[in-house]
């Protein structure tokens, strides 16, 4: 396997292990935030608990986000040297900032964590607010240098050398705000719906005392009510971003669907396959007229598609079911959320258990949000391919050429595989040998 | 003063606060390995106590140095990285497994022996593999084989200064934290403590200073440029061995509690005599980051960029300074979290 490869294969994997923990890291201090907050106004400590249950976990998970976030940072420089050596003239204003919303998060979770006891309640707040802050904005930096990776602004290259470097223009690149709603959005999602997953998996195990049952509900109303709002929000601002990509990368769109002529009234195709032979999606849904709708706002639109580019431009067109992936996750999990609200308006008035498909449902939700958090990043970086800087910088002139890199990849993915089983196997533990009901207090 | 001298001064300080950070941190956990059977004294459960709030913002400063490594000298960057690859990647390794267990082993009981043991053990290791990185970058263990560069691994294996820099980091490491920690067990009340981290500063203080003599006379085969440029920074050492004696001394003044030793002055004076040394040691590098290959002004970012930085420093400093205060006074010197008794849960 050549080098590139190996490098592609050895970072893909370290990113998309950090991502676990790192969206819920920001999703879940959002969490916390808000429990925090509804404690104070209800004046219900269950919000406290909930609070104090959610931070242990989040804890536990940073201890993983810290170091493999630690090792991204690292991989770029030492996986790719090309790429770096542009990045350090043009786009480190990002990195150099999210320096300072890490410290920002590690001094307040250390305060929040290990002074909780000696902090007034408002204290307590300002913490927790610094420490959800301080997540997001580590978020939107990061993903401001992956925007820009996708719409590179802010330099000009000639002969190999950079010049004319605009660093507030690169930061401020067209698919900057955009890319970062949706990102950290979408994390909200996560988190919230991972949440809501956990109190499902309570409720459905039954067993429980009624005390128990009403702690496990008030977890569970307050993630799917943030579940929903941030459900419909990303939806909404997905849509933002793909007419983004069809304004500046209209290749990655049409790869994204699957479309290969340029047209007007472009159909949306959902799953099946695309076939550059028979240039059309194989096996497929076709809504005729609607990615034009979708892209520009009428059906008359035109959407280009991917033969308008020679072929060593095109991205993998697997990025489609990538897509399609995403975009279907979204749409259930909205409509799980609804359906959940749905019902429970309907029995507001009476006590009655939640139907066990509907807690069944809401199980799945959590994992299926990572899904989407995944396959959505491994979209938009895949199909950024054969460019690590669209445009300026392919990938092979961006890797390094150092050799080793096999038996790397072989240490980094066993690495991960005992952590992820590892820190499973902490958060059994843990919170089975303290369990909520040593921590109500009764009313 | 020209703008890559202003940066490379910048990178200096970060490299130095994460040695002092990194040094107290991985000595800490060297030391609650080492003491862990010791049931007469509370030397492991203090050195635990200081790391469970610290570790997270230690590592904070290691991102700090490869960010700003990166962002002033970009070329710098993108050669080193190519060449470390696999030290790079195995302090990285490490590094996990030791965040990752310290984590675990607050929230599970049962992991807490064998974080010890780890946390104990990389403690040693990663100092190890990053100090290697400096014998490497002064020049002759590179190959340069077509467009690629190597590391002459075996070759460095063989070279005496590889060892004396080796001993010189990992006594360094240890000298601190044992200073570092015989303050915070003062500030905990903890007598016997004291006592015990006090001696190990009194023994690994001479040690330290021979290897810092050792690694400079070693270099004269590898690297002759360097030593006759070390030669010309004379004054900085011998202010820097001046802070040594009075820091070292401080141990066996008298003091209000415990009769002897102000461990507090210690531990400025010998940060500073370790600052001072670094300093003269970094000006003998220069110009050069990797010889001969690699000078900072190659490698230098470009103007605007630079300017760009050190607004967003002074900016960000300014923020996060007070905020450090407030967590110093957490847990450096909140008697409630510094006396209380077990775990710090
Ligand atoms: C729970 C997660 C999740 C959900 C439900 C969605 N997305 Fe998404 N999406 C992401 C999580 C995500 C992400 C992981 O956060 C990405 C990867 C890179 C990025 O900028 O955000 C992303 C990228 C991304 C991109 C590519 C941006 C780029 O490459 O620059 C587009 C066009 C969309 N999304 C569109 C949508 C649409 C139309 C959705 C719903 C109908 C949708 N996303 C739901
Ligand atoms: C958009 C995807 C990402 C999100 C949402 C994200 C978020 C986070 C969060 C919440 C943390 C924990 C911070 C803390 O507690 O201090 C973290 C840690 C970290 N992340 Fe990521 N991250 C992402 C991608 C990346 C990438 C691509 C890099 C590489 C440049 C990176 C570098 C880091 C580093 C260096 C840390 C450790 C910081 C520390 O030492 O505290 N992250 N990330
Ligand atoms: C956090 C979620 C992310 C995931 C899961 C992810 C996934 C991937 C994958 C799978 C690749 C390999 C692409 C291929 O060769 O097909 C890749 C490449 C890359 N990504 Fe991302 N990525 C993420 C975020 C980011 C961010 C925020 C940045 C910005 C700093 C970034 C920078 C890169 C770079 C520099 C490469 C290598 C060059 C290239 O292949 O173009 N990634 N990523």
């Amino acid at each position: 396997m050549d080098n590139v490869m190996l490098a592609r294969m050895i970072f893909g994997s370290s990113i998309a292990f950090h991502i676990i923990f790192a969206t819920l890291g920001v999703g879940i201090t959002l969490m916390i935030l808000i429990a925090e907050i509804m404690r104070v106004i209800r004046k219900d400590e269950d919000y406290g608990t909930l609070a104090k249950r959610w931070t242990k976990g989040v804890a536990i998970l940073l201890g993983v986000a810290i170091p493999s976030g630690t090792i991204v940072a690292v991989m770029l420089s030492l996986l790719w040297p090309g790429f770096m050596e542009i990045v350090g003239q043009v786009i480190a204003l990002p990195f150099q900032v999210e320096i300072f919303a890490f410290f920002l998060e590690a001094l307040f979770l250390s305060i929040y964590i290990y002074a909780a006891d000696r902090l007034s309640p408002v204290m307590r707040i300002v913490s927790v607010f610094f420490v959800a802050l301080g997540a997001t904005a580590s978020a939107v930096l990061i993903t401001n240098a992956h925007a820009w990776m996708n719409t590179p602004r802010g330099f000009d290259m000639v002969d190999g050398q950079v010049i004319n470097v605009n660093p507030i223009a690169a930061v401020f690149n067209p698919s900057f705000f955009v890319t970062s709603l949706h990102v950290v959005g979408s994390a909200y999602m996560t988190g919230a719906f991972i949440l809501a997953a956990v109190a499902a998996f309570k409720l459905f195990r039954g067993g429980l005392t009624d005390r128990e049952i009403s702690y496990h509900r008030k977890g569970l109303t307050l993630s799917l009510a943030i579940a929903l709002i941030m459900s419909v929000y990303t939806l909404n601002n997905g849509h933002d971003t793909a007419i983004m990509l069809h304004e500046h990368i209209p290749v990655k769109l049409a790869a994204a669907e699957g479309l290969f002529e340029t047209q007007s009234n472009a159909p949306l195709a959902i799953m099946g396959t695309p076939d550059p032979e028979a240039g059309r999606v194989i096996g497929g849904i076709e809504i005729p007229g609607m990615l034009s709708w979708l892209a520009t706002g009428t059906t008359d639109g035109v959407v280009q598609g991917l033969n308008d580019y020679p072929r060593d431009e095109w991205p993998p067109l697997f990025v489609h079911t990538l897509f399609n992936v995403m975009v279907g996750i979204g749409s259930a999990l909205l409509g799980l959320a609804s359906i959940f609200w749905v019902i429970w308006f309907i029995r507001r008035k009476k006590q009655k258990p939640y139907p066990k498909w509907l807690l069944s449902g809401i199980i799945a939700s959590g994992p299926l949000a990572m899904v989407g958090i995944e396959t959505g990043w491994i979209f938009s970086c895949t199909g950024r391919q054969p460019w690590t800087i669209y445009g300026v910088q392919r990938t092979g002139e961006a890797a390094t050429n150092s050799g080793n890199l096999g038996m790397l990849f072989v240490l980094f993915i066993s690495l991960y595989v005992v952590l992820l089983v590892l820190t499973a196997l902490v958060m059994h533990f843990y919170f089975n040998r303290n369990p909520v009901s040593n921590e109500l207090h009764t009313i | 003063m020209q703008d890559v001298y202003i940066a490379i001064i910048i990178l200096w300080v970060f490299l130095f606060m994460y040695a002092i950070a990194g040094s107290i941190d991985f000595g800490a956990g060297f030391w609650a390995m080492y003491y862990r059977r010791r049931t007469d004294t509370k030397a492991a459960s203090i050195a635990n106590r200081y790391l469970s709030p610290s570790w997270e913002v230690t590592n904070v400063f290691l991102v700090l140095l490869v960010v700003a490594l990166v962002s002033f000298f970009p070329g710098a960057a993108s050669t080193l990285g190519t060449l470390m690859i696999v030290p790079f990647c195995l302090v990285l390794f490490l590094l996990t497994i030791r965040s990752a267990f310290m984590v675990y082993s607050y929230s599970v009981q049962k992991y807490t022996n064998m974080l010890i043991m780890i946390s104990g053990i990389t403690g040693l290791l990663i100092p190890a593999l990053l100090i290697s990185i400096l014998p490497a970058a002064i020049g002759g263990f590179v190959e340069i084989v077509g467009d690629r560069q190597y590391i002459l691994v075996d070759q460095l294996f063989k070279s005496p200064t590889f060892y004396t820099h080796l001993g010189f980091g990992l006594s360094t490491e240890l000298f601190l934290s044992s200073l570092l920690l015989s303050d915070y067990a003062k500030e905990a009340n903890s007598e016997e403590t004291y006592h015990v981290y006090r001696r190990n500063a009194i023994i690994l203080g001479p040690i330290t200073l021979s290897f810092a003599v050792g690694a400079i006379f070693t270099l004269i085969p590898e690297a002759f440029w360097m030593f006759e440029n070390i030669a010309n920074e004379w004054l900085w050492f011998t202010l820097s061995l001046l802070a040594f004696s009075i820091g070292y001394s401080s141990l066996w003044w008298p003091s209000k509690k415990f009769e002897v030793g102000r461990p507090r002055i210690a531990v400025l004076l010998i940060a500073l005599q370790f600052g001072l040394a670094s300093f003269a040691y970094g000006s003998a590098h220069m110009p050069y980051f990797l010889y001969p290959d690699v000078t900072i002004y190659d490698a230098f970012t470009n103007e605007v960029m630079f300017r760009s930085l050190l607004i967003g420093y002074g900016i960000g400093m300014a923020i996060l300074i007070p905020v450090f205060i407030w967590f110093w006074r957490l847990f450096m010197k909140d008697k409630r979290y510094l006396r209380q008794e077990g775990s710090p849960h």
